[in-house]
């Protein structure tokens, strides 16, 4: 499969402006500013079937389009370079080796709906990222491509590079603008959405890293090219963080459909060290695990995963062999959520915590008859009650682990042990 | 001395500023070259920035309470940051972080008597597939061992 979005990835010198250029960046670019008007480029765009890689998968044209043409206000594009979904590092290779592509993204987007300063939201902790990023805006800025009078259009566009400064909700798209905004990252009501009440209240699109990064090739080859690969409602390739128990751990770039199974199997080598597979979340921590037997038929496309009852989401796909100890893992990620819950919501801010002290004690011999119904009643009151999709994204894979894996919770509570980890 | 940005720090705050449609959005890296300049935020570079701002040292407060970067209270010279989230976990971090216990006598949260390190367990990097890893100040270490671990901490004066 040819690759569109690690095409550069791997060759010498790729976070320069100079190389970039040899391999035909910023030609898209010229192409858009010279050539086509912003209806047109949407058009385009929607003509691809790009939906957004952040995790949701919303059609990236559609949200485009909804940003309102006669607005007086400012208009902002942001590029959510904000990477922290556990298991997920496809945006952060991205950011250090081929980031004059999601600059490129970054300007034809912010072409799209008409806006003049544009921001790169990159998470505080990469700091090695937003140096290479700093560099590279600067050289695209050197070379015209950002600025006053972009080749000689008329048009204007500023790129501000953001730090993020250490927290999981900043992903969440209207989380992040608050904290853009320079608050604290709470998500916001919706509706109104952020294409017409965004940043300052102006209208804003976020757009993922990776969904930018496509737009410079579906520009220099067509929507219908792009269109062409993947599946009749997931178009196009998408990246995939592998890492765990697995024998090559990685980004991947797959075109949309590929089987699950043959992925990790021959793809990614297979579970290491002869053991037999126990679970595998497909999407980043937010998403529900699979059992090995619920993946032989999966195909990596929105649809397939969601039918096999997970979501494909940020794409960070996280194996573990038969000798993890699946309350231990639960335990792991509610903690996470109890974590980083922004506080906010109370089913949430409670309820996460409630949830991770609860698999804490089953997995430290502590855990009591009734316990797992009582995470599940906790899941449940926290799903669909939450102002952002976080709620949901901590209370999914709790339920899920106790779900698929009963029995091995009930024998923890029984014996008050682990029965599983050999060490 | 009420604490106060050099005349340097003080340039780059105004540019900082003035790169931003709102004055308000400038917090977070106002905060970053506050943090730089007094090694952490105390009430006093709270109020400082607060001033500075043009806010109430509370919502200042708040901000900066609800993010894992910024320190309300000194911190070591190097902030050794273990990743303990899933895939972390499944690739031995509780063993690198044994490891530093044992190596540098703190456990996660404190930090040595002599300013040298502040040992924390953070979550998920963006680094899982070469895990184990921890962050050390500004630069990641990445596919960790024992042999790994004492020779970067050995480096680290």
């Amino acid at each position: 499969m040819e690759k569109l979005l690690l095409r550069n990835i791997g060759i010498a010198d790729s976070h320069t402006l100079a190389v970039y250029q040899s391999r035909g960046g910023y030609q898209s670019w010229e192409k858009v500013v010279r050539d086509m008007k912003p209806a047109e480029l949407i058009d385009e765009v929607k003509a691809s079937g790009l939906r957004g890689r952040g995790g949701a998968g919303f059609p990236t044209g559609m949200k485009w389009s909804f940003v309102p043409k006669d607005s007086p206000k400012p208009k902002y594009l942001v590029c959510n370079a904000d990477e922290s979904e556990p298991g997920t590092f496809k945006d952060r290779l991205l950011i250090e080796q081929d980031p004059h592509a999601i600059i490129e993204g970054t300007l034809i987007a912010a072409y799209g709906i008409q806006s003049h300063t544009a921001f790169i939201y990159i998470r505080g902790e990469l700091v090695a990222g937003a140096k290479i990023l700093e560099r590279a805006v600067e050289e695209a800025a050197r070379a015209g491509f950002i600025g006053k009078n972009i080749f000689g259009s008329g048009f204007d566009l500023d790129v501000i590079l953001h730090r993020g400064a250490g927290a999981y909700i900043c992903g969440e798209e209207t989380a992040l603008l608050s904290s853009l905004e320079g608050g604290r990252g709470w998500p916001k009501v919706k509706p109104p959405f952020p294409a017409t009440h965004g940043l300052f209240g102006c209208p804003t699109v976020v757009n993922n890293v990776e969904t930018l990064a496509a737009l410079p090739w579906i520009i220099e080859r067509g929507a219908a090219a792009y269109a062409a690969m993947g599946t009749e409602k997931s178009k196009g390739t998408k990246l995939f963080s592998v890492s765990g128990h697995i024998s090559r751990p990685g980004v991947y770039e797959v075109e949309m459909g590929y089987p699950f199974k043959k992925f990790l199997e021959d793809d990614c080598g297979g579970v290491p060290n002869g053991r037999k597979l126990k679970g595998v979340i497909p999407g980043g921590g937010s998403m529900p695990v699979l059992r090995p037997e619920e993946i032989e038929k999966v195909n990596l496309d929105y649809e397939s995963v969601q039918a096999a009852g997970s979501m494909l989401g940020s794409g960070g796909v996280i194996v573990m062999d038969e000798t993890t100890c699946m309350v231990r893992a639960a335990s792991n990620i509610a903690r996470f959520y109890a974590h980083e819950s922004c506080g906010q919501c109370s089913p949430c801010r409670e309820g996460c915590h409630w949830m991770e002290k609860i698999f804490h004690r089953i997995e430290h011999g502590e855990g009591q008859a009734g316990d797992l119904d009582l995470v599940l009643n906790i899941s449940g009151n926290i799903m669909g009650n939450t102002i952002c999709p976080f709620g949901d994204a901590a209370a999914m894979p709790a339920a899920a682990f106790i779900k698929k894996y009963r029995a091995e919770f009930e024998a923890h509570i029984a014996e008050k042990r682990c029965t599983v980890r050999t060490e | 001395m009420a604490l106060e940005f050099s005349p340097e720090t003080l340039k780059r705050f105004e540019a900082t500023v003035a790169r931003y449609p709102k004055k308000e959005a400038a917090m977070l890296p106002v905060l970053y070259l506050a943090q730089r300049e007094f090694g952490h935020l105390g009430p006093e570079a709270i109020a400082y920035v607060a001033r500075l701002m043009g806010q109430s040292p509370a919502r200042v407060h708040g901000v900066v309470s609800f993010y894992t970067m910024y320190n309300v209270k000194p911190i070591g010279r190097h902030h050794v940051q273990v990743c303990r989230t899933l895939s972390c976990a499944l690739g031995g971090a509780e063993k690198i972080t044994a490891i530093i216990t044992k190596k540098i006598g703190i456990e996660p949260g404190q930090t040595t008597a002599d300013g040298r390190f502040t040992l924390s367990e953070v979550e998920c990097l963006a680094s899982c597939g070469t895990a184990p890893m921890m962050q050390v100040n500004d630069d990641y270490y990445e596919n960790l061992t024992e042999e790994k671990v004492t020779a970067i901490l050995d480096g680290l004066k």
